[in-house]
């Protein structure tokens, strides 16, 4: 069954070809087994998750079942779930446990899904390798010794290990695409407003958006139909009807213009991943695409308008861990601002102490005009780039990130090259456009990812041009050694 | 771009953090080394170009004044490191 796609569940549970209940307890057996070797989840709610197959197995049997009714899935844990743990991977919240459901895990829970449990992450969903989890690094399934990318690494590793057939994930610079990418499996990120924000912890709240992890982009876009969808609670939610994203899937792709950014192809990307990604454009131009050179001439300033940005939100945003209210308190505080500081030195791992200590620095008297006022300016001449290229091409393509998964600890000492892996899928978050990751070719035996980036809610567009890939390939049905048997 | 060990004390202090002596030169060079890389930043010409704010430059929605949420004071204390009597308690301040 750990090899079936949504889809194929989907048709499984409604047809009773299998019961939810024995999805669920042979997810959960595949955790229990296989989860030690690659540390992907670091909650699992067996209890909660068989009480709800079984609810959603009453709902299928009266019909009528909503799509994903009695469909396993795994939560990030920066999705506060109500009664169940939700850390964001950091010690500052190991205590924590909600009061209240975000929006995207209650869209879940009425649509009868399932939830098997909580993943792995970056600290604060800072990094792009899950190491600075406080819950130790994911592995990444096609090779234990490399990083399985970040932020959403636990996601993308629990897909890749068929530990569930789709997760939830959040990126704000690249947290979904890059591991996706690094992981093998398929990843979108709508755009900026598109999925509520509401009970997502914040990280930097004009770039911070989720999105699903699957194996394919149907069950992309299966998953999107639940998760999208207009919140009052976020106020930077846009109001406009969601469509439903598997509608387009199996349009042509005959006459679509792509465009091929030459800046997502310079120095620092490595050779085998720019073949692979060469070859999926020349296999959607024998389709009927078009190929069209194009040029965002402002990509390079990317990376470093949002090491402004990101970590300036992310100081103002991380404020609200105090120890006075909910997550971490030092011991014995001698006064208020020992246990402000201390609480903060202590549940706080160094990433992320770092980006408060440049944001708050970014932000200070003085500089915020240099730093904040200008990157805020940057970001708008990024995203005229990306206006203007839209009106020659319909999307965008080129590589993920610039190599396969690195090894643990490969970029610990400096910030900066950490920092480089997220250039080609920076800008897109600056600019607010859904982008997306899917498998396209294999490297020193790990996967490579072709990404899509599409016009202000052109989601469908994405999800079709990424099927109709996945309709004459096989990259996405790949598996780790050890992992579909 | 290099940052003074007095400026770090500062933006610990700021972003009320507390930093290990041993530690100042280290935090000193990584900051450095990023800022490094933001710096590119002041050589791009900005002039007559707008901040971005929102991608869509959606502005904040009004809602009517009224109560919307119930009181929740007991479940949303239940993860609170101490209260008493419906407060938040925290070291005293004022002796």
């Amino acid at each position: 069954m750990h090899n079936l796609t949504i889809a194929e569940l989907i048709k499984g549970l409604q047809s009773k070809e299998f019961t939810s209940v024995e999805l669920t307890q042979h997810f959960l057996d595949r955790i229990d087994s296989l989860n030690p070797a690659y540390n992907a989840v670091i909650t699992v709610t067996a209890e909660q998750a068989l009480k709800a197959a079984a609810a959603a197995d009453q709902r299928l049997a009266a019909g009528d079942a909503p799509d994903l009714c009695g469909v396993p899935i795994l939560h990030k844990d920066i999705f506060c779930t109500d009664g169940v743990r939700t850390s964001c991977g950091s010690k500052m919240l190991d205590n924590f446990i909600p009061p209240y459901n975000a929006t995207v895990v209650e869209n879940f829970e009425q649509a009868g899904a399932v939830v098997l449990g909580k993943t792995n992450m970056d600290e604060f969903a800072m990094g792009s390798s899950n190491e600075t989890s406080f819950y130790g690094p994911v592995k990444n399934p096609w090779a234990t010794d490399s990083v399985p990318g970040g932020s959403s690494g636990g996601s993308a590793a629990a897909v890749a290990a068929r530990l569930a057939p789709g997760a939830t994930a959040t990126d704000t610079g690249g947290s979904i695409r890059q591991p996706a990418a690094l992981c093998g499996v398929s990843g979108i990120k709508p755009t900026y407003g598109r999925v509520s924000r509401w009970g997502m912890i914040a990280f930097a709240s004009s770039l911070d958006q989720g999105g699903p992890m699957a194996r394919t982009a149907e069950d992309c876009a299966l998953l999107l139909n639940c998760m999208a969808s207009y919140d009052d609670k976020d106020s930077t939610c846009i109001d406009r009807e969601v469509p439903d994203y598997t509608a387009d899937l199996n349009s042509s792709v005959k006459g679509l213009r792509i465009g091929v950014p030459k800046e997502y192809f310079s120095e620092g990307l490595h050779a085998g991943t720019e073949q692979a990604v060469r070859a999926a454009l020349a296999k959607l131009e024998e389709q009927g695409a078009e190929l069209v050179e194009i040029s965002l001439p402002n990509s390079a300033l990317s990376v470093p308008a949002y090491y402004v940005i990101a970590p300036a939100e992310a100081s103002a945003n991380l404020s609200r861990f105090d120890g006075s209210r909910y997550g971490y308190r030092c011991e014995d505080p001698k006064d208020l601002q020992d246990m402000y500081c201390r609480s903060r030195a202590e549940g706080f791992g160094e990433e992320v102490q770092r980006r408060i200590l440049i944001g708050t620095y970014c932000l200070s008297a003085g500089y915020y005009d240099a730093y904040y006022g200008k990157s805020q300016q940057v970001r708008q001449l990024i995203q005229q780039d990306f206006v203007s290229a839209f009106e020659k091409v319909d999307l965008i393509m080129g590589p993920t990130c610039p190599s396969p998964a690195f090894k643990f600890g490969s970029k610990g000492d400096d910030p900066v090259a950490m920092y480089l892996e997220d250039i080609y899928t920076i800008a897109t978050n600056l600019a607010g456009l859904p982008g997306m990751s899917i498998p396209c070719g294999m490297v020193e035996d790990k996967p490579v990812g072709l990404q899509i980036i599409g016009n202000y809610f052109d989601e469908a567009l994405i999800l079709n041009a990424a099927h109709q890939y996945q309709q004459i390939t096989e990259w996405h049905d790949l598996a780790p050694a050890g992992v579909a048997s | 771009m290099s940052i003074e060990r007095q400026e770090i004390e500062k933006l610990a202090t700021l972003s009320r953090i507390a930093i290990n002596e041993s530690t100042i030169t280290e935090v000193s060079q990584r900051l450095s080394s990023v800022l490094g890389l933001v710096d590119q930043l002041q050589a791009v010409n900005t002039e007559g170009v707008d901040a971005m704010s929102h991608p869509m430059q959606a502005t904040q929605r009004l809602r009517e004044d009224e109560v919307t949420e119930l009181n929740q004071r007991e479940a949303l204390q239940a993860t609170a490191p101490e209260t008493e009597d419906g407060l938040f308690l925290v070291p005293k301040v004022i002796e």
